[in-house]
């Protein structure tokens, strides 16, 4: 660990070094307010009435706090005739995300296991070819998948969304498994091949107990992805399968109605909460993840 | 045993009598999901409800329909068309000549919209002849909006000509107040550049430009003097004007920081939303020059399969013509009924005016499409020259350099 | 039956994926490059027109305009990012006591969706509303901050925005990359007495190399998708000023219903990303099998 403030004790004087302590403290705080300043803006803005947004600032803190517009925006808002807010949709989101997090964290897992250690004549070329494949704008495959998926039957459904996902998640996933299993010494499988274990019990038992840092890093990451994703959303679901974000994109980009700036700043902020909350809980172990190997080359 | 017996045999009954006559369906996609805008389509989903119809809600905002036009083409293509779309303009014979679209000729004709709907509204609720369409509501899109109490402090009535306007808009400046509340937004930019080039062009050169595009129209010198114009009313804007939503420039008109608005009928929602009064708050009127834009929103029925969808269809259609949706539906939105024999007296002052004026336009034949609204021409063309009016606009360009690129984006749409 | 089985597991056990990314990337690509041949409009359609699109696509000056956009876009928004995620992870590695908060803090925007922080984005920016207006209202009148409204600066408050939302993840990168260098190399180090910031030039950010192409993958990667972001905050104006490749793609494919225009748009970018992905890859590989 780099440990260089304190370790220098001769180079400066101890009031140099005060000073030099202050001024990264402020830094720091600072650069805090600028990530903050649009969080502070949405917040602000849920809390007030919508007489206050028309008349007052925009960026000034509420006269008087109200939580109305973060009820209407659960439970009550409207995203088309229906008007019970986000609550139902959230559920779609949860039942798309949760499924298509686990699978393409195990196909990751499997394929980085594979390229990784096992490898074979072309393992790398194929290896190259799917994280090309994390480059493809998506705009360019909504039309091709909207065919495949009607053909294969799955249009307009949640496990069609879940197929969608996991494809366009293998690059990453594998990237993210095959960086972290690259820096396990191969000497460790040839053992246990000495010792009798196959392919898939060298995984269970030897690999997936040393991965649950890199679990947590694609877990993140995919997670962000699915949750926040419109394009596929909007694109592959039909009634009763949107996602979250179609019903929060509903509620703040009609163009020709009223517009409820405190129900969208809330409403936005609730869409974001499951992510908000991975992010807090399982922040540090993200970035123990990627100590762990997971971004050197 | 026995009783379960025997509600099993009735449940039998009920499934094979609902086979013979198909329950109404309809899954509808559509962009309308805002507070006023969303109870409005409710309305007719508690008439379809009421006629036995079951309706699925399938609503997506954004982009004033492109993210619904983008979920509707991976329906398409996936084989899984919604029953029903929020489709308008030319975009309805695009759809039908890909094939997908139903024929709903034989409601029609019962329902004999020809006699009632405008003839150049009819139009475009027309595929090949046969009725493809159901139109909801005219929006009228040159509306120009004011203060009432600031016009008033600063003597200043309605404009009738361009000219009135500019004058008006200098007095307004030199007082300290806005002249003309805007968004910045290309969809805003070209709002503005028709209701001028109605103005300038006059009806028949707007036809000409912007339904034919005809190239000696579209590098006239009236051109020029429309963009001309455009860069007068420039000057009027306040600095900020990017990317503001048409609704935030609105609620400047209303709060006084502004003097008029240059927007469609949506914007009385918002001044009525705030509990202001036609006449006597705020007023409306139609922009300098003759002619009438309008704004139609249809639905359109696509190639399912099904009776009970195919019954859905048809009830739809019926419904959203017919005389009691068409007034509850446009007392809620704004705009005003598609139908010409509905009865206007629960409509709002602004609303009569534009009832009025459709009327006489339809007659003079000044009653046209509007191109910023995509009434007027195909998505490629309308856009192209969207894209010259709104860098224009945005930029130092001058019109002549402007007229020249009009004609070649025009002529590289295609 | 089992020995060649277990010889060909591993294959096995990749070949699905392999197969999808061929079908659903590359097929795709394939489709994509073959529908730019064509005129197709509202939806694909399949006889082939020559290169009409692509003439089509270089006289059309927004093009023009969204292609200089993503390469000032790109390069200020890699850089700047890296720059200021390192700055960051350097920082947060000196024993901060409140790390944890402060991280989450740095780290979050990622978590947003950009649907409404572009909302917010819009009024901070806007000078009537937001940083202007309140820095005015403190009592510097010729303060100005106009970007957003002015054509020739407003990329870069699309670049501004793209920053807030990327350089906490990429700072979560470094600060990884920096708590796994070797302590004892440093410890050695300073007790030869060489400065604290030779320590870092010559020692510590040399051995992230791998986290520098990491980062600028994830980076590249996000600029070249960056659509929703342009869409949320200035919707591509003022005019078409911040307009760029993926968005203009997305309005001839979805708004314009002209296909056959966004697939040659679609060609290109991927030409673009070809161009810049490829040697990292290479690069990397090659790397790869030496050590």
């Amino acid at each position: 660990m780099a440990d260089l403030a304190h370790s220098t004790p001769r180079s400066q004087s101890n009031l140099g070094r005060i000073a030099l302590r202050w001024l990264l403290y402020i830094l720091l705080a600072v650069f805090a307010l600028y990530y903050l300043m649009p969080l502070f803006v949405m917040v602000t803005t849920s809390l007030k009435s919508l007489d206050e947004i028309r008349t007052g600032s925009l960026v000034a803190l509420p006269r008087e706090v109200t939580f109305d517009a973060w009820k209407t925006a659960w439970s009550g808002a409207c995203t088309g005739i229906q008007c019970e807010g986000l609550q139902p949709y959230f559920w779609n989101s949860v039942l798309l995300a949760v499924p298509a997090v686990m699978i393409s964290t195990l196909i990751g897992a499997l394929n980085g296991y594979v390229i990784a250690q096992w490898r074979f004549k072309g393992a790398n070329l194929i290896f190259s070819l799917m994280l090309f494949g994390c480059f493809i704008p998506f705009q360019v495959v909504l039309l091709p998948m909207a065919r495949l998926l009607g053909m294969m039957g799955l249009a307009g459904t949640i496990p069609g969304l879940i197929f969608v996902h996991v494809i366009y998640g293998i690059g990453f996933t594998t990237l993210f498994f095959r960086n972290y299993y690259v820096t396990i010494p191969s000497e460790l499988v040839k053992a246990a091949k000495v010792d009798g274990a196959n392919f898939f019990r060298i995984f269970w038992s030897i690999f997936l107990p040393l991965s649950l840092p890199i679990i947590v890093v694609t877990v993140i990451w995919q997670f962000t992805q699915i949750w926040n994703d419109f394009l596929f959303g909007v694109s592959f679901s039909q009634a009763g399968t949107q996602p979250v974000t179609v019903a929060l994109n509903n509620i703040v980009n009609s163009t020709t109605g009223v517009k409820e700036y405190n129900v969208d700043m809330a409403a936005a902020i609730i869409a974001a909460l499951p992510t908000l909350l991975v992010y807090v809980v399982a922040g540090k172990y993200f970035i123990r993840g990627l100590t762990a190997g997971s971004v050197k080359g | 045993m026995k009783r379960s017996a025997f509600a099993a045999v009735s449940t039998i009954a009920l499934i094979s009598a609902s086979a013979v006559v198909a329950e109404p369906q309809a899954e509808v996609l559509h962009w309308w999901t805002s507070g006023g805008e969303a109870k409005s389509v409710a309305v007719l989903q508690q008439e379809f409800a009421d006629n036995g119809g079951t309706w699925t809600d399938m609503p997506v905002a954004g982009g004033g329909g492109d993210a619904a036009m983008t979920a509707l083409r991976a329906r398409v293509l996936s084989g899984n068309a919604p029953t029903a779309v929020q489709l308008k303009g030319p975009a309805i014979q695009e759809w039908y000549e890909e094939g997908v679209l139903a024929d709903i000729s034989s409601v029609a004709e019962a329902e004999g919209w020809a006699d009632v709907l405008p003839a150049s509204i009819a139009g475009h609720m027309k595929c090949d002849g046969s009725w493809c369409a159901a139109p909801v509501n005219v929006h009228r899109v040159d509306w120009i909006w004011a203060n009432a109490d600031v016009l008033e402090s600063n003597g200043i009535a309605m404009p009738t000509t361009w000219d009135e306007f500019n004058a008006a808009a200098e007095k307004l400046a030199a007082a300290g107040v806005i002249p003309l509340a805007h968004g910045g937004q290309a969809w805003q930019d070209a709002t503005v550049f028709e209701a001028v080039a109605l103005g300038i062009l006059g009806a028949e050169g707007f036809h000409k430009a912007f339904v034919e595009l005809d190239e000696a129209t579209l590098t006239s010198d009236a051109m020029v003097a429309v963009f001309d114009q455009m860069r007068t009313m420039r000057g009027f804007v306040d600095a900020n004007f990017s990317g503001r939503d048409w609704n935030l420039a609105t609620a400047m008109v209303m709060n006084g920081e502004a003097a008029f608005q240059i927007m469609g009928d949506w914007a009385k929602g918002e001044f009525m939303a705030a509990g202001k009064v036609p006449g006597e708050d705020f007023l409306c009127a139609s922009t300098p020059g003759d002619g009438f834009l309008y704004n139609v929103d249809s639905f359109a029925m696509f190639e399912v399969d099904g009776e009970d969808k195919k019954a859905g269809q048809e009830l739809l259609a019926e419904l959203i013509v017919g005389p009691s949706f068409q007034e509850v539906f446009n007392l809620n939105k704004g705009s005003i009924p598609a139908r010409t024999d509905v009865s206007l007296d629960a409509f709002d002052s602004c609303a009569l005016l534009s009832a009025a004026d459709m009327q006489a336009s339809s007659e003079n034949g000044s009653l046209l499409p509007s191109y910023a609204h995509g009434m007027a021409l195909r998505g490629a063309q309308s856009g192209a020259i969207t894209d010259v009016v709104t860098a224009h606009f945005n930029s130092d360009m001058s019109s002549a350099d402007a007229v020249a690129q009009l004609a070649q984006a025009v002529a590289n749409s295609y | 039956m089992s020995e060649w089985l277990e010889n060909h597991l591993p294959k096995m056990v990749l070949a699905p994926s392999f197969i999808a990314v061929l079908v659903f990337v590359y097929g795709f690509i394939g489709w994509t490059a073959w529908v730019s041949l064509t005129r197709s409009k509202l939806l694909p359609r399949y006889e082939i027109h020559g290169f009409i699109q692509y003439d089509r696509l270089f006289a059309s000056p927004r093009w023009d305009t969204a292609m200089n956009n993503l390469f000032i876009f790109g390069a200020l928004f890699i850089v700047i990012a890296m720059v200021l995620g390192l700055l960051l992870a350097i920082m947060l590695d000196q024993k901060i006591r409140t790390e944890g908060v402060i991280r989450t803090i740095y780290l979050y925007p990622m978590a947003l969706s950009m649907i409404v922080t572009g909302t917010a984005w819009k009024w901070i920016l806007n000078p009537g509303l937001g940083i202007e207006a309140t820095v005015r209202g403190w009592g510097f009148e010729n303060f100005s901050f106009d970007w957003v409204v002015n054509p020739d600066f407003a990329i870069y408050t699309i670049v501004l925005a793209a920053v807030w939302q990327s350089s906490g993840f990429v700072m979560a990168l470094f600060l990884a990359g920096l708590r796994s260098v070797d302590g004892e190399i440093i410890k050695a180090a300073q007790v030869d007495g060489i400065p604290t910031w030779r320590i870092y030039t010559a020692i510590i950010i040399p051995s992230m190399a791998p986290i520098f192409l990491s980062a600028f993958i994830v980076l590249a990667h996000l600029a070249i998708k960056s659509f929703d972001l342009v869409i949320a905050l200035t919707g591509g104006g003022p005019g078409y000023a911040t307009d760029l490749p993926a968005t203009y793609m997305y309005a001839m494919a979805f708004s314009r219903g002209d296909i056959g225009q966004a697939a040659s748009s679609a060609m290109i970018m991927m030409l673009v990303v070809f161009a810049i992905v490829v040697p990292y890859l290479y690069s990397e590989l090659r790397a790869k099998t030496d050590g």
